[in-house]
């Protein structure tokens, strides 16, 4: 067989954007003076020069298939001069240099069921990760949870009707790819993995996962004659993190891995600095196709928030005015005592002073 | 035309209600390819079983040691043969989006056009990490299908131990909060390390984002070892005409509840028009006849939030540049850590000063490499040695803008106090 000649890869980098510029992002680069939303889903940027572009955002369901992106091309092409972006929550935006350009466009993207909104104080879309479909350690599925919430979302996608903008995310395992969200739905662990002894000396290095563990509850071990490893299962917490350097150490588990909610994550550093998010429920069932529990406990959240959150609260700006025995009246969620942080630095979370509120 | 497709009753249910269904889409490819119906098969028992069913290789393409995710199946019947066989290999190719995902659709067609060849038809923009995703490729056309995207202009991102992907905000394309070039210093960084995304050999991942502003819209004070995110120096800037359009619009109420009671140092105060401040570090602007807001711009922390609620009537000042933070990561293994301050400012206008910038990305890389334990992430790092060592041996200065108060406990040796404070006065005294 003739060997296919070999080809170098050119290590051309991270390509550069000004090639991709709608025509009028490129004119005005760097001298943006304002902007405003005529309609939720829709951007207007005014250049100082006094250029105006109109930037219509629409919900994608991330993963797609070919026929989907070429559709949404074609809608560029034929409704917004060949130009997209998208954002890191994976809504694709349609640049358009006239404003009679924009209603034509939503129809459009609307008719093919594209949502058109995410912008300003609206739910966007859900960040999220692999799970079954792509990842080699998920206890859950990425794409069909948001798919299941987006729809329940829906009509909050298409309007800024919260107090300040919701960002949301999933991950399929506590290590959480989908990253610091107001609301975030992770994997939690509920019981210590299971060892598949007879694969441990083949597959893993042992140092490694040992090394690997948050508290040191891995044991180099000999069982039934073979090199394996052992869990310390009272000092285990169920972490997962033992699972990727060493798969026959299984942590995913039908029936005991669970869903957690947490809240009040925020990266912006707008009025207060950047905060972690908090844990707020666990326990839920990993429910595919649709997880109705995890939908139900969220949905309750966002509706306390909405009712009660003042203009321009974040979820965290919301529960520091309101405060965490409140939180828990009114979102129903029942605080536990699995949500006093005992971890590293677990003394900041602790209430070290007499505010208290009743 | 393709075989036909497995049942698939959990998915199908995913197939229902308004959003966008990322089933219909699998099973338009499905129509046309077998590989994409048994990974419906696959995925479609995922969801029976609750149980995932990849497991991890190696394969990459020629040259590099990274920026593909092998992806086998572990489904197997009892023969240990996959039990859906065309669908036995799934690997996705990361491969890095230009700064703020702006794309034309001529080369999206491109890339779909190179997917439909050789891979599965399915493309996720983006992955968390940034990457356009193609997900879903036979080893066999791995090299043939990132032959043609690299030929296209693009280029693998980072895997593993690597310098990872990266991403910019749409900053300075669209954005009047942008205080610097993201997009240049975005490639002006990544470019410069390739060697360190292509050949995976750091102690673990390093990654660098760029947010143009502290709205941070990359998220890169929680997700970057290196977060760049555009700041200023001097005042607050002011278009009156914009003021006075959201004062008509808002009024008092709104005036005085989103905006003055939300700044977060109360650095901002409604004041009558005659009895404003003067001074070097004053902001004014009458946001009526009578009426105006008045900014003490050494009390602001430059959060964003009153420029964001009136945008373009209060604007980033003149003397813009980045703030750099070291260390963020998600929980393993020690915990969350959030970017910590490690440069308050710098100047990134020019291409001398993008270059201070890949200089001390570099230094910041070379330490990691050699002092991070294996698996230990920049901040992990920080925390085991310290800060001070940290910014010792990057020959940075220390400043009070680096911690949120001093040290509340005495548990330091301080013997060496009368030389630092020696050597601070001379160096302030040789910079003035
Ligand atoms: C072949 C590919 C990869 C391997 C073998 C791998 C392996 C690992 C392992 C073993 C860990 C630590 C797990 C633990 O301690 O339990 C880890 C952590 C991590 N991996 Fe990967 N990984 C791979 C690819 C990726 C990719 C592609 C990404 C994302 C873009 C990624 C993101 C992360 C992150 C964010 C962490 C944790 C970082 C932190 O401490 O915040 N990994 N990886
Ligand atoms: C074998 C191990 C791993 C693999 C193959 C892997 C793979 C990936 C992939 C494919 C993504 C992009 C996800 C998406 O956009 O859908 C990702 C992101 C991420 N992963 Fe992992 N991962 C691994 C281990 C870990 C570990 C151990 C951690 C944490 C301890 C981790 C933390 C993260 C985080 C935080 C992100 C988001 C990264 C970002 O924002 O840049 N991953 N990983
Ligand atoms: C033989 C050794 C020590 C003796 C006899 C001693 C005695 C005392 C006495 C009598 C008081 C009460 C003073 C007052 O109320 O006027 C006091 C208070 C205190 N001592 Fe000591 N002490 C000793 C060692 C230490 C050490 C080693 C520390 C710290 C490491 C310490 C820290 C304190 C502090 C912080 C208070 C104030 C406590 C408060 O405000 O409630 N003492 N000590
Ligand atoms: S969250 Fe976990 S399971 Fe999900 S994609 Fe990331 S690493 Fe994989
Ligand atoms: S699950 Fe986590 S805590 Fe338990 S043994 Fe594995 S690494 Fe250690
Ligand atoms: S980070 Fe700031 S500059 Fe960048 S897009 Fe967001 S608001 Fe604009
Ligand atoms: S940007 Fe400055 S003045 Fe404005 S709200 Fe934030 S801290 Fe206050």
């Amino acid at each position: 067989m003739a060997q296919a000649p070999m080809r170098r890869a050119i290590e051309s980098g991270v390509p550069d954007n000004q090639q991709f510029l709608h025509p009028l992002l490129k004119k005005n680069y760097g001298n943006w003076r304002y902007h405003d939303r005529p309609r939720p889903g829709v951007l207007h940027h005014v250049a100082r020069g006094g250029d105006e572009v109109w930037s219509v955002r629409a919900g994608t369901q991330r993963q797609m298939d070919v026929h989907t992106v070429r559709k949404l091309c074609d809608i560029a092409d034929q409704y917004a001069e060949g130009h997209v972006r998208f954002t890191i929550r994976s809504n694709i935006e349609f640049m358009v240099s006239r404003s009679e350009m924009v209603a034509p466009l939503i129809e459009r993207l609307e008719t093919e069921g594209f949502p058109v909104g995410g912008t300003g104080n609206s739910i966007s879309m859900i960040a999220h990760t692999q799970g079954w479909l792509h990842c080699d350690i998920p206890g859950t599925d990425a794409s069909g949870a948001v798919k299941a919430l987006m729809d329940e979302l829906y009509e909050e996608f298409k309007r800024e009707e919260m107090p300040n903008r919701v960002h949301m995310s999933t991950s399929c395992c506590e290590i959480n790819c989908g990253g610091q969200a107001d609301i975030a739905i992770i994997v939690q662990h509920t019981k210590p993995p299971k060892i598949n002894h007879d694969l441990v000396a083949n597959v893993c290095e042992r140092p490694a996962v040992v090394a690997r563990c948050p508290v040191a509850a891995i044991r180099p071990a000999v069982v039934n004659g073979k090199p394996s490893l052992e869990v310390d299962e009272k000092k285990c917490i169920c972490c997962g993190a033992c699972y990727p350097p060493c798969p026959p150490m299984q942590i995913n588990d039908p029936e005991h891995s669970k869903l957690a909610i947490w809240v009040g994550g925020k990266n912006s550093n707008a009025r207060g600095k950047p905060t972690f998010m908090k844990m707020v429920a666990s326990g839920l069932p990993n429910n595919p196709p649709r997880w109705p529990e995890v939908s139900d406990a969220v949905k309750r959240i966002l509706h306390a928030y909405k009712e009660d959150g003042r203009p321009w609260e974040r979820m965290a700006d919301w529960i520091d005015r309101i405060g965490w025995p409140r939180f828990f009246e009114k979102t129903g969620l029942t605080f536990t005592k699995y949500l006093i942080d005992d971890w590293r630095g677990a003394r900041v979370n602790l209430n070290a002073s007499a505010h208290l509120r009743f | 035309m393709a075989k036909q497709q497995h049942p698939t009753p959990m998915l199908d249910e995913l197939e229902k209600g308004p959003w966008p269904s990322f089933v219909t889409g699998l099973k338009r490819l499905a129509a046309e390819k077998d590989y994409v119906v048994d990974v419906l098969g696959q995925l479609e028992t995922s969801y029976k079983t609750r149980k995932g069913y990849w497991k991890g290789g190696t394969v990459g393409v020629i040259g590099y040691g990274g920026g593909v995710i092998p992806r086998f199946t572990e489904l197997k019947d009892a023969e240990g043969k996959p039990v859906f066989k065309d669908a036995a290999e799934f690997h996705t190719l990361r491969v890095m989006p230009p700064p703020g995902m702006h794309y034309n659709t001529d080369v999206l067609r491109k890339m779909c056009d190179i997917w439909e060849r050789h891979g599965s038809g399915l493309i996720a923009f983006h992955g968390q990490s940034g990457d356009i995703m193609f997900q879903g490729c036979t080893t066999e056309n791995v090299q043939k299908a990132f032959d043609e995207i690299n030929q296209l202009g693009f280029d693998l991102g980072g895997a593993g131990p690597a310098v990872r992907t990266s991403m910019s905000c749409v900053g300075a394309a669209r954005c009047e909060q942008s205080c610097y070039d993201e997009a240049r210093a975005h490639r002006a960084v990544i470019n410069t390390f390739l060697d360190d995304i292509h050949r995976p050999s750091l102690p673990y991942k390093f990654k660098f984002k760029f947010s143009g502003c502290p709205n941070d819209c990359m998220n890169s004070i929680q997700r970057a070892d290196m977060a760049i995110i555009g700041t200023w120096r001097d005042n607050i800037q002011t278009d009156e005409t914009l003021v006075r359009k959201y004062y008509a619009k808002h009024g008092m109420t709104d005036l005085v509840n989103d905006v003055i009671a939300r700044c977060p140092t109360k650095a901002i105060r409604v004041r009558n028009a005659d009895e404003v401040a003067t001074g070097p570090s004053i902001t004014s602007v009458r946001f009526d006849d009578t009426q105006a807001l008045e900014i003490d711009n050494r009390d602001c922390v430059r959060c964003m939030h009153c420029i964001n609620v009136i945008t373009g009537g209060l604007a980033p000042g003149k003397d813009k540049g980045a703030t750099i933070l070291v260390g963020g990561k998600r929980t393993l293994k020690i915990g969350d850590l959030m970017g910590t301050v490690v440069v308050p400012f710098m100047k990134l206008e020019t291409d001398e000063d993008r270059e201070k910038l890949v200089e001390l990305g570099q230094k910041i890389i070379d330490f990691f490499a050699e002092n991070a334990l294996e698996h230990e992430r920049t901040g992990e790092m920080i925390e085991r040695i310290g800060l001070v060592n940290f910014l010792d041996a990057l020959g940075l200065d220390v400043d009070p803008n680096m911690v949120s108060c001093p040290r509340t406990n005495p548990y330091v040796r301080t013997d060496g106090w009368d030389e630092e404070v020696a050597r601070i006065k001379a160096k302030k005294q040789q910079v003035a």
